[in-house]
Parts: structure tokens; C-alpha cells; sequence
């Protein structure tokens, strides 16, 4: 016995440092990928992607590393986006700052809900999540700032830095690229880290990781907050792309559609999300001049995703043959 | 007798103490007035027939259940009212009776989490993760000390559950508890574990208190100084090992005609 757990072990340290030469191939060839992008396709489509994957990866946080699914985190991608184009647009902030300000305030409404919403656990914690968002909502139809109905429009992109010129397509989508990245960044650091680990162990064993005398209530609430912001990030961004900001972003459909990103790409996947929010957005951007109904399709692709291949698309690839020869593995 | 002898070098004191304990789930009494001292520099047995109640006091000492009536002190300070990861920072710690890992990390890392929160390392989330390297020096001295070190490496997931218990021993030990509370931890373990935990548990016990629940009864008689039986939610006898296992009610009620 103790031989089999012996030579188990010898092979996932080798499995993880293949497992790390293939990730740094994968990585080159992805930046590589995303630097050239632009002479292929659209660019607006590609920011739209870029925004969305990032909106996506900041959900995953929640759901695939620690175990809470957010039914309101249009919330906070919304949220942030009216704060991002009411700071450019009436406080005449550089499109940075701008930025910032809608992470910081979407990381304001990330402790808000978050605090409520960590004392339930499952439905209960999603439901006040939904609960939540959708107060939210209203909030975003009535008060001044939002302009109700018709959102927050022609938001300047401005010079970032004051120095490079945004309206300049290519220069605003290396700018989404670079904001991508840092965002990335950030979350495979936090996963990674000494505070990540805390979190794998409560998505674990909540009950032993109490028992250890972690206040698990202030773990949760950090995680909530951090990926609250990071979608802020995203919706900041989005924001200054399509320049402008309307209900679409803090209403409900969005929540649902950032669930259905992560689960295709594959939950608790680094780059799932990024697949998933690929799919999608591509999905409604080619069927979006077709007379065939948008919702039907991504329905029956998620039913088929759900029904097929419950890790997504990246965690059925790691789970695969080919994905174990790479040096992947997928626990879930 | 000789282990006791040596493990009497400590005073011993009263560091947890129950008195008047009660918990009910509706009309269901489940633990009813139990008064229990533990003392410190000793093994304090639980024992009793399955539905006693055993569980239940574990949950309530360590607060994961609040109790219905009765007060818990903590070395002077009373605890009846606090949080349970309180209790574990205030030096309690418990382990579970279905064994309590973290399935899908390293034996290394199940260890390790353990150490985070004692050193200081747990949440900084910006630091790489190879700022925990310098826990793993205590972290191989725990997980040599209960026999684990080939399995170093290994998944949780993939040891055998005796194997996984002795883990969840070494992750309990890293908090360095003051006062240890082991739910069956010998449940499901082979004889040589068996051997390896009993040793460990009286080495812990010459420098804290250990209460544990445990229905081997050779091990009970082996390692442990007090012994307490409940019955229904209350206390049917408490003692040494050799009086309690010769009350005419404890047999009849829990051992039956076993000779112990």
C-alpha cells in the first residue's frame, strides 16, 4: 500500500513539472495569439472577448476555488462600468483613473453583499446574492447618475496617462490586452498564494478547516471581495470599449450568462473561463445578424455541456488522455 | 501501569471542564447534565454504547454545537459562548470522527495549512506560495513522528483510511493544542497503526490533555488514566479503567459478558 502511494507520489511531482512546461507553452503560444489578434479580427470584438473572459475568470475565483456560487455579480460589472463612465465622463477623470474608481466602488459593493450573503451557505447564499443584485437593479433604473433607461452615453476615452490617445483602436485594444493581463495575473496570485491555500482548504473540508481555527466567515468575505473587484476591473474596461454603460451589464441575464462562461470553459480551471467567455461572445456576435434566436442556442449548448461534459471544455481537455500525457489534471 | 507513573511528572489540573452540559434536539434529549473534568498530563476516556451521546459532548466542548444548558470552561475562561475556530485558537482542537483531510491536497500541504494560521501565514495573497517553504521543516518532523514520511508527496485522496486518520493526528498535533479532543481516532486503522497512534497519544498527553472517544477497548484499558461511560445522554459511571470496567451496571448496560 504504502508502495503505491510511494510511486503515486513520485508521479504527480513529475506530472506537475510537466504539467509546468506545458502551461509556459501554452502561455507564449495564447500572448502570442493575442498580440496578432488584432490583424485578424475585429477589434471590438476582440476587447468584448477580452472583457468578458476577465469577468469570467473573477467569477471562477469564487465558484471554482472556493466553492461559492454568486447569483449577482452583474453587480459588480455593471456597477463598476456606470462608475468608470460617470468618473471620465462627468468628473473628466484620465480613463485609469476612471478604471480605478470602478474597481474601488465595485469592491465596495463586494463587501456589502458579501457580508450578507457568507452567512449562508448553497442556495440560500445565492439566493441572497440574487436578492441583492437585484436591488441593485433598481437602484441603477431610478437614481440620476445612471440616466435610468438610456445609460450613461458617448463616454470619452481619453489619454491614458494623458499620453497615449485611446481613441486610436489599436492603442485601446493593447490597453484591454495589458488590463487583461494584469488582471490574470492577479487572480493566478491569489490562487497561488498563502491565502489561496486557506481557501482550497475550506472549498475542501469547511468544518476541519474551522476546527484548525480559521475564521472562515473573513476568508470568504476576502475572496468575495477580490472577485467583485477583478469583475469591476472587467467592467471598467468594458465601459471604455464600447463607451458607454447601460442596465444591460447590472441586470440578472448577466449574472446567468457569467455562470454559463465558467461552467462551459471549466470551473476551478485558470483559463477555462477564457474559453467559455470566447464561446459565448462569439456565439451571440455571429447569430446576433441571424433570424435564429441567440438564448435558444446558448441553451442547448449548455444543456449539452451540462449533460456531456460536466468539467468544460478546458477540464474535459486536462482530463483527457492527451491532457495527462500534457501533465494536467483535473480534481473535481 | 508504568506509563502512568511517567506521565504523572506534570501536576495534574483541571484545564476543561463541563458542568451541568445538556443538549436538546427538540424533544430529544441527547446529552443530559454531564459534568466532565480533564486534566491536564492525562488520557480521559468516552466510552459508551452507540447513540449515547459520545459525539455530541465532542460537539458541544468544541462549540460546533451551541448547548442547550450547562457551562465549559477553558483553562478559567468560559467558553460556553464562543465561536468554535475561537475555541480552536484558544488551544482546543478537535479531530472527527469520519477522518477530516483535505482530500484533494498533499499530505505535505494538509500539514502545512495546519502550520499557516500559527505562523502567520495565512493571508498574505500576495506571496508566492514557496513562502510556505519554511513551514516544512516542522511540517517533516510532524509527518515523520506518525510514520507518514513515504507518503510525504501522496494525495490525501489516495491514502488508506487508516492511514488518512494518522494525517488528520499530525494535522491536529501542528497546532500544538493545549487541550486534545480525538473523536474514534482509532476507528478503521489497522493493528500496526494502532500501535503507532497509542504511542503518540500517550508521548502528547505527558504535556497536555487528551480526551478521546474510542470503542477498542484494549486501547482504553492500554493508554487511558480516567474513564467516563455514558449512557443515554448521561453519565453512567466514571473511573479508572479497571473499576469502571468492573461496575455490574457498565457491564450490563455497554460491555455485555466481554472480559476485559
Amino acid at each position: 500500500m504504502t508502495d503505491i502511494a510511494h510511486s503515486a507520489a513520485k508521479s504527480a511531482t513529475g506530472r506537475s513539472a510537466t504539467a509546468a512546461r506545458s502551461y509556459a507553452i501554452f502561455i507564449v503560444i495564447g500572448l502570442a495569439a493575442l498580440v496578432v489578434a488584432p490583424a485578424f479580427f475585429y477589434p471590438i470584438f476582440l476587447m468584448k472577448l477580452l472583457c468578458f473572459a476577465l469577468f469570467a475568470c473573477a467569477f471562477n475565483l469564487l465558484l471554482g476555488y472556493t466553492g461559492l456560487l454568486s447569483f449577482g455579480h452583474a453587480t459588480f460589472f455593471g456597477g463598476a462600468a456606470y462608475f468608470t463612465a460617470h468618473a471620465v465622463k462627468e468628473w473628466g477623470l484620465s480613463p485609469e483613473l476612471g478604471v480605478l474608481v470602478g474597481v474601488a466602488g465595485a469592491a465596495l459593493l463586494g463587501l456589502i453583499v458579501g457580508f450578507f450573503a457568507i452567512r449562508r451557505q448553497g442556495i440560500y447564499f445565492a439566493m441572497i446574492t440574487l436578492a441583492l443584485s437585484q436591488m441593485f437593479f433598481f437602484f441603477c433604473l431610478q437614481a440620476p447618475f445612471t440616466h435610468g433607461e438610456d445609460g450613461i452615453q458617448s463616454v470619452p476615452r481619453g489619454r491614458l496617462f494623458g499620453l497615449v490617445d485611446l481613441n486610436d483602436t489599436t492603442n485601446m485594444y493593447y490597453f484591454v490586452l495589458a488590463v487583461f493581463l494584469v488582471g490574470m495575473l492577479v487572480i493566478w496570485r491569489f490562487i497561488n498564494s498563502p491565502f489561496g491555500m486557506i481557501l482550497k482548504s475550506i472549498r475542501e473540508n469547511e468544518q476541519r478547516a474551522i476546527s484548525l481555527g480559521y475564521s472562515v466567515a473573513r476568508y470568504k468575505l476576502g475572496a468575495f471581495v477580490m472577485s467583485a473587484a477583478l469583475a469591476g476591473l472587467a467592467g471598467g474596461i468594458k465601459a471604455l470599449v464600447f463607451q458607454f454603460a447601460t442596465l444591460t451589464d447590472v441586470a440578472w441575464q448577466m449574472s446567468g450568462e457569467v455562470i454559463l462562461m465558467t461552467l462551459l470553459g471549466g470551473i476551478g480551471t485558470l483559463i477555462g473561463p477564457i474559453f467559455g467567455a470566447g464561446l459565448v461572445v462569439a456565439l451571440e456576435n455571429y447569430l446576433a445578424t441571424s433570424q435564429f434566436p441567440v438564448t435558444i442556442v446558448t441553451g442547448v449548448v449548455f444543456m449539452v455541456c451540462v449533460l456531456l461534459f460536466r468539467r468544460g471544455l478546458i477540464g474535459e481537455f486536462y482530463a483527457s488522455r492527451l491532457g495527462r500525457r500534457l501533465g494536467f489534471e483535473h480534481r473535481r | 501501569m508504568a506509563v502512568a507513573m511517567t506521565s504523572m511528572q506534570e501536576e495534574p489540573r483541571v484545564v476543561l471542564s463541563a458542568r451541568g452540559l445538556t443538549k436538546s434536539f427538540g424533544a430529544f434529549l441527547a446529552v443530559r447534565d454531564v459534568d466532565l473534568d480533564i486534566h491536564h498530563a492525562r488520557v480521559h476516556a468516552l466510552i459508551g454504547p452507540n447513540g449515547a451521546g459520545k459525539t455530541t459532548v465532542f460537539n458541544l466542548l468544541t462549540k460546533f454545537l451551541q448547548p442547550t444548558a450547562g457551562t465549559i470552561t477553558l483553562m478559567d475562561t468560559d467558553i460556553t459562548r464562543t465561536a468554535p475556530d475561537k475555541v480552536a485558537r484558544m488551544g482546543l482542537v478537535r479531530s472527527f470522527q469520519i477522518s477530516a483531510v483535505f482530500p484533494h491536497l498533499t499530505v505535505l500541504d494538509n500539514v502545512r495549512i495546519a502550520l499557516q494560521r500559527p505562523n502567520g501565514l495565512s493571508t498574505q495573497f500576495w506571496l508566492p506560495l514557496s513562502s510556505l517553504d519554511r513551514l516544512n521543516e516542522r511540517a517533516d518532523q510532524l509527518i515523520e513522528a506518525v510514520g507518514l514520511k513515504r507518503e510525504r508527496n501522496a494525495v490525501a485522496a489516495d491514502l488508506s483510511y487508516g492511514r488518512k486518520r494518522v494525517l488528520e493526528i499530525a494535522t491536529t498535533l501542528a497546532l500544538d493544542p493545549k487541550v486534545l479532543l480525538l473523536d474514534e481516532p482509532m476507528a478503521g486503522m489497522g493493528q500496526e497503526d494502532i500501535g503507532t497512534i497509542s504511542g503518540i497519544i500517550r508521548e502528547v498527553a505527558k504535556t497536555r490533555a487528551v480526551l478521546m472517544v474510542e470503542h477498542n477497548l484494549s486501547v482504553v484499558a492500554d493508554i487511558c488514566h480516567q474513564v467516563t461511560v455514558l449512557q443515554r445522554g448521561e453519565i453512567l459511571a466514571e473511573g479508572d479503567y479497571a473499576s469502571v470496567a468492573s461496575d455490574e451496571r457498565v457491564r450490563l448496560a455497554y460491555m455485555g459478558t466481554e472480559d476485559a
